[in-house]
C-alpha cells in the first residue's frame, strides 16, 4: 500500500494554506496510485476534522492528553509514532513555522529525507522529485528525494486546492510519546494584531532601507490605512529596528499573495522578491530607475518617496472615499 | 556554559541577479567575481553566542565544514574572540546534502567534547535548505527550538524567544539544547576590530579531515540529490509612470492604484 500523508498540527485552520497542502498530497497520491492519509496531531475542532475528511482516503486523529496546543518535542514524537506505522512514501507539511521546524527532524526519525519550501512534487521513474528555489530565489533546484519517506514542507498557499470526495471515516488514536518535556512553549504573543495577517492581506504597502527611519514608516502606515492595506518591510528596514520583524517579507519572512504590492524604497533583492512571488500586481516607488524591483513591477515611479507618498495619500483619500 | 556555533561559508548571496549564472554540469552557481562570505544567519548566531558569553561567561567554539577557504570564516569568528575554532575539511562533493553536513558536524562535535548549547543559522543564503539544524539535533539526540532571536540563561535553564507566524513565543528549556537562529535588530553582527583581525591569523585552529572523524564514503551519501538547477525565466515589463510635472506623475500613479483597488 502506498501512503501519502498530510500532517495537520494542533488547532489547525481549514484555510487556503490547508486546502493547498491537501491538494498537493492528493495529486501525489494519485500519481503514485496510492492513498491520501491525513494525520491530525492533537486537538482539533470537530467541524474542521469533518471538513478535512472530504479530502482524505483515510483520516487519523492522533490524540495525546497534553497535545492541546503545539509543543515541538511532543508533536514530533506523536507524528513519528503514527507515521512509522503507515510506512508512507511521502509526508507533506504546511509552510507554517511549526511545520518547518518539524520537517527535518521527522524525516530523520523515520529514516527518510527532507526538504522545504517545495513548489511542486513530481514522480519521475518511481522516485519523488521536489522543486524548490535556491540561491535566494535566483535559481530553481530539483531534488531527487532518495530515501523513503520524503518529508517536505510545501508552499501550500500557492498550490491548487484539493478536490472533495466521499468523506473518510474518522479514526481516533491514543498515542504514547517519549522525551517530551525537554522544551516547553510557555507564552505566545501575537503582534499588533489590529489588522489582517500579512499572508491574508489583499493590499500591502512595504518599506525598505531607502526610507528615512521609523518616522517614515508612520507615513507609510497612513498611506496604508487610506488604501486599506497592511504594512510590510524589507529585512534591511527590520534589521534597522524601524519596524518589528513580524512585518518582514521575503525568503526568511512572510510569503504574501496580495492583489497589489507597493514597494517603497525597496531595491528588490531576490530574497525579498521570494516573499512576493504570488503577488498579482507589484508597483514601486524608487529613485533608481535600474533598481531590480522594476523588473518585477507592472508599473512604477522613479522619484524620491518623500515627494510622493504624502500627495498620493491625499489623492487616494479623496478618490476612494 | 559551553556554546558551539556552526558557521558556513557561502557565495555572496547579495550579488545582483544579472551577475548570477549556474553551471549546468556541476549543478551549482558559477563563482564568477562573487566573494565568499559567512552566511548571515551564522553571523547572527555567533553574535548571540558572544552576547551570551558577556552575560553569563563560558566558552564559544566555532565549527565549519567546508573547503580550505572556509578557514576565512573561522578566522573572522576568531577575530570576534571565539575561544576555539575547528575546520572539518570537505574533500568530497562540492555541495553536500544537508543530511551529510549534519552527520559530519555531529561527528566533529562529538570529537570536540560536550556542549550545553549549539547554535545554527536557520538556513543558508546559498541553497537555503533550512534542514541542517533540525537534522543535527537528531544526530546528537538534542531537543531543538527553531527561529530563535533571543536567549537568556540561568543555571541550566534556558529561556528562548522565537519568531512564529503569529508572533513571538517564549520557550523554556534545559541544556543541552540546539537552537536555530533568525535575525532581529538585537543580533546584527558586530564588526571585528582591525587589530583583532590581525591577531586572528595567528590563533590556533583545529583542522580535521573526514577520515580523522572516522567517516567513510558510505557515511557521506546524501539522502537527497540535486538533479537539476536553472535560472527561472521571469520578466515583467514595467511601465514607468511619466508626466510633465511631478503632480501629473502622482495623479497617474494614484489612478493606477485606484483602478486596482476598485477591482477588489
Ligand atoms: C539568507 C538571506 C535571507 C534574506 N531574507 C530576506 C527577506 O526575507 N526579506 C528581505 O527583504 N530581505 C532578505 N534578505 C536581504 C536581501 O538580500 C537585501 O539585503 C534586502 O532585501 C535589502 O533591503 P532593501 O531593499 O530595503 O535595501 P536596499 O537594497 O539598500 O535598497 C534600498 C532602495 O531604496 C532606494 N531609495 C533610496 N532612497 C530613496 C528615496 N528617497 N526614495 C525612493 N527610493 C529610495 C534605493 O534606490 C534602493 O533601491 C536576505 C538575505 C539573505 C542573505
Amino acid at each position: 500500500m502506498i501512503n501519502i500523508v498530510s500532517c495537520l498540527l494542533p488547532l489547525f485552520e481549514f484555510d487556503r494554506a490547508t486546502e493547498g497542502l491537501l491538494g498537493e498530497s492528493q495529486r501525489l497520491a494519485k500519481a503514485l496510485g496510492g492513498s491520501h492519509v491525513v494525520v491530525i496531531a492533537g486537538h482539533a475542532e470537530d467541524s474542521k476534522v469533518s471538513a478535512v475528511a472530504e479530502y482524505a482516503d483515510r483520516l487519523i486523529v492522533a490524540e495525546h492528553s497534553d497535545l492541546t496546543s503545539y509543543q515541538p518535542e511532543l508533536c514530533l514524537s506523536v507524528l513519528r509514532s503514527v507515521c512509522a506505522s503507515l510506512q508512507p512514501h511521502a509526508i507533506l507539511l504546511g509552510s507554517d513555522t511549526y511545520s518547518q521546524e518539524l520537517t527535518p527532524r521527522l524525516a530523520h526519525r523515520l529514516g527518510g529525507c527532507s526538504a522545504g519550501d517545495i513548489q511542486s512534487l513530481a514522480v519521475v521513474q518511481d522516485s519523488i522529485h521536489a522543486t524548490r528555489p535556491a540561491y535566494g530565489g535566483k535559481a530553481v533546484a530539483v531534488l531527487d528525494m532518495k530515501t523513503s519517506p520524503a518529508v517536505v514542507w510545501v508552499r501550500d498557499r500557492s498550490m491548487e486546492v484539493a478536490v472533495a470526495g466521499e468523506p473518510a471515516k474518522i479514526e481516533r488514536l491514543q498515542v504514547e510519546a517519549e522525551n517530551i518535556n525537554t522544551t516547553k512553549i510557555v507564552d505566545r504573543r501575537s503582534e499588533e494584531s489590529s489588522g489582517q495577517r500579512l499572508e491574508d492581506a489583499s493590499i500591502i504597502v512595504s518599506g525598505g532601507r531607502g526610507l528615512d527611519g521609523p518616522d517614515s514608516f508612520e507615513d507609510l502606515r497612513q498611506l496604508a490605512v487610506t488604501m486599506g492595506a497592511e504594512v510590510g518591510a524589507s529585512r534591511a528596514a527590520c534589521d534597522s529596528g524601524w519596524i518589528t520583524h513580524s512585518h518582514q517579507v521575503g525568503q526568511t519572512g512572510k510569503k504574501v499573495a496580495p492583489q497589489l504590492y507597493l514597494a517603497v524604497a525597496i531595491s528588490g533583492a531576490s530574497q525579498h522578491m521570494m516573499g512576493v512571488s504570488d503577488a498579482k500586481i507589484i508597483a514601486a516607488i524608487n529613485t533608481d530607475p535600474d533598481a531590480p524591483i522594476f523588473k518585477h513591477c507592472q508599473f512604477g515611479i522613479v522619484e524620491d518617496y518623500k515627494q510622493i507618498i504624502g500627495p498620493l495619500q491625499e489623492k487616494l483619500a479623496s478618490s476612494l472615499s | 556554559m559551553k556554546i558551539l556555533v556552526c558557521v558556513k561559508q557561502i557565495l555572496d548571496p547579495e550579488i545582483p541577479p544579472r551577475d548570477f549564472q549556474v553551471d549546468p554540469q556541476c549543478l551549482e552557481a558559477v563563482r564568477g567575481s562573487a566573494s565568499l562570505v559567512t552566511n548571515i544567519f551564522c553571523e547572527n548566531a555567533l553574535e548571540m553566542a558572544l552576547q551570551l558569553r558577556e552575560q553569563c561567561g563560558g566558552e564559544i567554539t566555532a565549527i565549519s565544514f567546508g573547503s580550505n577557504s572556509a578557514e576565512d570564516s573561522l578566522r573572522k569568528a576568531l577575530a570576534l574572540k571565539v575561544d576555539a575554532a575547528c575546520l572539518v575539511l570537505n574533500d568530497l562533493t562540492p555541495h553536500p546534502a544537508s543530511s551529510v553536513v549534519a552527520r559530519v558536524l555531529a561527528a566533529g562535535i562529538r570529537k570536540l567534547g560536550e556542549f550545553d548549547l549549539i547554535l545554527v543559522g536557520r538556513e543558508s543564503g546559498d541553497w537555503g535548505a533550512g534542514q541542517t539544524g533540525g537534522l543535527l539535533a537528531e544526530e546528537l539526540h538534542f531537543p531543538a527550538v527553531s527561529f530563535v532571536d533571543g536567549i537568556s540563561v540561568e543555571g541550566d535553564s534556558i529561556t528562548l524567544q522565537r519568531q512564529t507566524d503569529s508572533g513571538i513565543e517564549t520557550v523554556t528549556a534545559k541544556t543541552p539544547l540546539l537552537a536555530t537562529i533568525t535575525n532581529n535588530d538585537q543580533n546584527v553582527p558586530r564588526i571585528p576590530k582591525t587589530r583583532d583581525i590581525m591577531k586572528s591569523g595567528r590563533k590556533p585552529m583545529t583542522t580535521w579531515s573526514l577520515a580523522d572523524l572516522g567517516l567513510s564514503a558510505n557515511d557521506l551519501v546524501g539522502t537527497t540529490e540535486i538533479v537539476d538547477l536553472y535560472i527561472p525565466e521571469k520578466q515583467t515589463n514595467c511601465e514607468y509612470i511619466d508626466g510633465d510635472t511631478i503632480n501629473d506623475k502622482i495623479d497617474a500613479f494614484a489612478k493606477r492604484i485606484e483602478d486596482v483597488i476598485r477591482t477588489l
